[in-house]
């Protein structure tokens, strides 16, 4: 066809044009640098809006790029968001949060001491799993991630049988088929952990549903980290909870860090991850995630709304991810270490430990030697723990465990499977018996 | 579970009904029996589904148990999967088997994994309902048998039915399975069977033997075949729409062949099949999905293992061809009465 005798297209010029550039995120500090948090804006504490738990969801916008927070420099707990909690419950979550803590120092020197394949700390969060589980009701239901281990210790979870499941020996009560840390406990309310990033998200939207279905008064929360939040899946939950106003509490952790990803692939430099909510509908809380007064008052809001009928709600728990990603992971070789040392906000539990302080209810001898007793009940569940195995010593489930279970009944073609998985034992070790 | 006898087969008054509405039977029978049944999908409410299959039963059992979802398979079946570890027993419709696999993460490495990751804590006893296969103009997107996928994963089964009367029963049985079944309706043979010949008048089900559904309850135990016709010649093993197909190419040839309807692809129905081919010594298989890993490899592969010295004949498996689902071609595409009965020669030779 000759110029001009095509067909009318619509004319518009494209112009005199500079290329395209495709921006790729890069974070403000990798290993060797100064980091300098000034940039990030920190309000002062006790100076965020409490609305009403049952305020349109677009009233909380204001409260989607502010941060909620509570605890002040000085260790006092201020404004509208203060819950008011009794000594005695700060104390308990204090506790929870340093066993938390030993708990997972002493995990990770055990896969560093070969006595499993894989660990994940949740050093720096601790705040946000101990201080959501005591807002929440214990048979609230519970979607995890991987990092809210606090949550089952809160819930009174013995630690023999999470050490059990580290190290899948024959009292694992998950029969030894999982990697460490993916718990699951449904007496617990707290569902099993898929290392499908993502996934507990619509699920916990559907528990919810069924809930109201069933005109239970039990409501679901669950948690992702910011990295995750990229999934399909976390449009999938979030426009299902808007359209059933699901009783839902969903929480994005965003610990700045995603292995070596910084928060800006999933987003993070063009607005907050709460900022998401409004535009579903929902509402929205950004929260200082390493203060604990705040995080609890944000699930509790948000908890009471999904009770009422009021819908759900999206929390963003602004944190530091303090150590790697997990034992497979060197921090050292994507980031700036001074990054944890000049946190603006703080580590949790220094945090609330000094609100006890200032409170008068707390020192720091005590402090001391509530430490030493963690310690100690961490090691004697250790070593309770090490007497059913260590990962590959021989101290697993027993070997046909491994075929049950993929369905109810076992089929021809996992029977077959079977046999023939035994016949191999026995041609490798003639002497074994089971 | 509600307290009812089942009605027997023989006993219950049976009426020739069409597969949508055998499958709404199925629900509605599911439904009243148990009030952990629930139903979601899109269009499955008020307008009661595309096809029609929940006609009706928004209106019979409420909002709260029939309702539309947002048109988000990751959500459908995620949410789904949470619902089955609150206690339910969810079934989510999707809407054409070419939507699915937004939703395969869900199924896959949720649904599918969960009783074993969890040792039995959580389960998801999710019927996961699908109209799949071509032969109505459907084009590649609303045409395909991604059956295989499934019956590659761990942890899911994976049900076909080829009638209204099995529709039911099986569909049935799939709801009260406490594991993940996806249920694939051949939507070809939705309203009457179809014997491949595209370019003669459609049939209905009113004077098949195979629509001819009781009345009630009653359900079809997932993972046994339904031999159709007994034969010496060859065995052939097919399901959904390739059963009427492969009749009518087997009875224009007069060939007394062995025809087995699987039903249920995992857990298959392994005595059957060798029983079969020990018995015929010969064995076609035949499926409307692509070749290359389709469910036939498998089949092939287990009767060569399992009945290698009965063979006379090389397997032969006839199938779609290794492309999208044309739209203007699809009877080019589709696995006629030709293909299917060259290989039928070639088996007769026996080379």
């Amino acid at each position: 066809m000759e110029m001009g005798e095509g067909p009318v297209r619509t004319g518009k010029p494209r112009g005199n044009l500079p290329p395209l550039e495709l921006y790729v995120p890069e974070p403000r500090y990798r290993p060797g640098d100064t980091v300098d948090y000034s940039h990030l804006d920190i309000p002062e504490a006790g100076r965020q809006p409490r609305p009403d738990e049952a305020c349109e969801a677009r009233e909380t916008w204001p409260l989607t790029t502010d941060l909620i927070r509570v605890l002040d420099d000085e260790g006092s707990a201020v404004g509208p968001w203060n819950p008011n909690l009794d000594p005695e419950t700060l104390r308990r979550m204090l506790r929870t949060m340093a066993l938390t803590r030993a708990f997972d120092d002493r995990m990770y020197r055990g896969q560093r001491q070969g006595k499993t394949s894989f660990y994940m700390k949740s050093t720096g969060e601790e705040a946000i799993s101990v201080a959501c589980a005591h807002a929440l009701a214990d048979d609230d239901m519970v979607f995890p991630s991987y990092r809210q281990q606090g949550i089952l210790i809160a819930r009174g979870y013995p630690l023999v049988d999470m050490i059990n499941q580290i190290y899948s020996n024959r009292a694992d009560r998950l029969k030894g088929r999982q990697l460490p840390i993916m718990y699951s406990a449904r007496d617990y309310g707290f569902f099993t952990i898929s290392g499908n990033l993502a996934t507990q998200f619509p699920q916990a939207v559907g528990w919810s549903m069924a809930s109201a279905i069933k005109g239970d008064t039990r409501i679901a929360t669950s948690f992702i980290g910011e990295g995750s939040s990229a999934e399909g899946d976390f449009h999938a939950a979030m426009t299902f909870a808007a359209v059933y106003n699901a009783p839902v509490v969903l929480n994005i952790v965003n610990n700045q860090w995603a292995i070596s990803s910084f928060s800006g692939f999933a987003g993070g430099e063009r607005t907050t991850f709460a900022a998401r909510a409004v535009g579903y509908g929902i509402a929205g809380l950004r929260v200082d995630g390493n203060d604990t007064l705040a995080v609890y008052a944000a699930m509790e809001w948000a908890a009471n709304r999904a009770r009422a009928n009021l819908g759900p709600t999206l929390i963003e728990h602004f944190t530091y991810r303090a150590e790697g990603h997990s034992t497979s992971d060197d921090p050292a070789a994507y980031r700036s270490a001074q990054e944890r040392e000049e946190w603006p906000l703080g580590d949790p539990i220094s945090r609330l430990k000094a609100h006890l302080i200032a409170l008068g209810e707390w020192s720091d001898d005590r402090h001391a030697e509530m430490d030493r007793e963690l310690a100690e009940e961490v090691r004697a569940a250790t070593k309770e723990a090490e007497k059913n195995g260590i990962l590959g010593h021989g101290f697993h489930h027993p070997f046909h465990t491994m075929f049950e279970d993929v369905f109810e009944e076992l089929p021809w073609h996992l029977q077959e499977q079977a046999e023939q998985a035994i016949r191999e034992r026995q041609t490798k070790w003639p002497e074994w018996k089971e | 579970m509600l307290e009812e006898e089942p009605v027997s087969l023989h006993d219950a008054p049976t009426r020739s009904i069409n597969m949508i509405e055998a499958i709404n039977e199925a629900l509605d029978t599911m439904m009243a029996r148990d009030p952990d049944v629930v139903i979601l999908g899109e269009d499955v409410g008020y307008f009661g589904g595309v096809f029609r299959a929940t006609a009706g039963l928004q209106d019979k059992y409420g909002k709260n148990r029939v309702f539309d979802s947002p048109i988000n398979e990751c959500g459908i079946v995620g949410a789904a999967v949470g619902m089955a570890a609150y206690g339910l027993r969810p079934v989510p419709e999707i809407q054409f088997a070419d939507y699915i696999y937004p939703g395969l993460d869900q199924l896959i490495s949720e649904a599918a994994r969960l009783r074993y990751r969890s040792a039995g804590e959580f389960t998801a006893p999710i019927t996961l309902r699908s109209p799949f296969g071509g032969g109505i103009f459907g084009g590649q997107t609303h045409s395909q048998s991604p059956e295989a996928l499934f019956t590659h994963v761990a942890g899911l089964k994976t049900v076909i039915p080829s009638t209204p009367h099995d529709a039911k029963g099986l569909l049935i049985a799939a709801i009260e399975d406490n594991d993940p079944v996806i249920f694939f309706e051949p939507k070809r043979i939705y309203n009457g069977p179809f014997d491949g010949y595209y370019d003669n008048p459609s049939k209905t089900w009113k004077n098949h033997p195979g629509g001819k559904v009781p009345e009630g309850y009653y359900s079809i135990p997932l993972g046994k075949a339904r031999i159709v016709r007994e034969g010496s010649a060859m065995t052939v093993l097919a399901y959904g729409t390739m059963i009427h197909v492969v009749e009518a190419v087997l009875e224009q040839k007069g060939i007394d062949a062995e025809i087995i309807d699987l039903r249920t692809l995992v857990p298959l129905d392994i005595e059957a099949v060798e029983k079969s081919v020990e018995k015929t010594g010969k064995c076609l298989i035949v499926h409307e999905a692509t070749r290359t890993s389709g469910f036939g490899a498998e089949l092939s592969a287990l009767v060569q293992e399992h009945c290698f010295y009965h063979l006379e004949a090389p397997i032969e498996r006839v199938t779609g061809f290794d492309t999208p689902y044309p739209h203007s071609l699809e009877w080019a595409y589709f696995p006629g009465p030709v293909r299917i009965g060259e290989a039928v020669d070639r088996l007769m030779k026996g080379y």
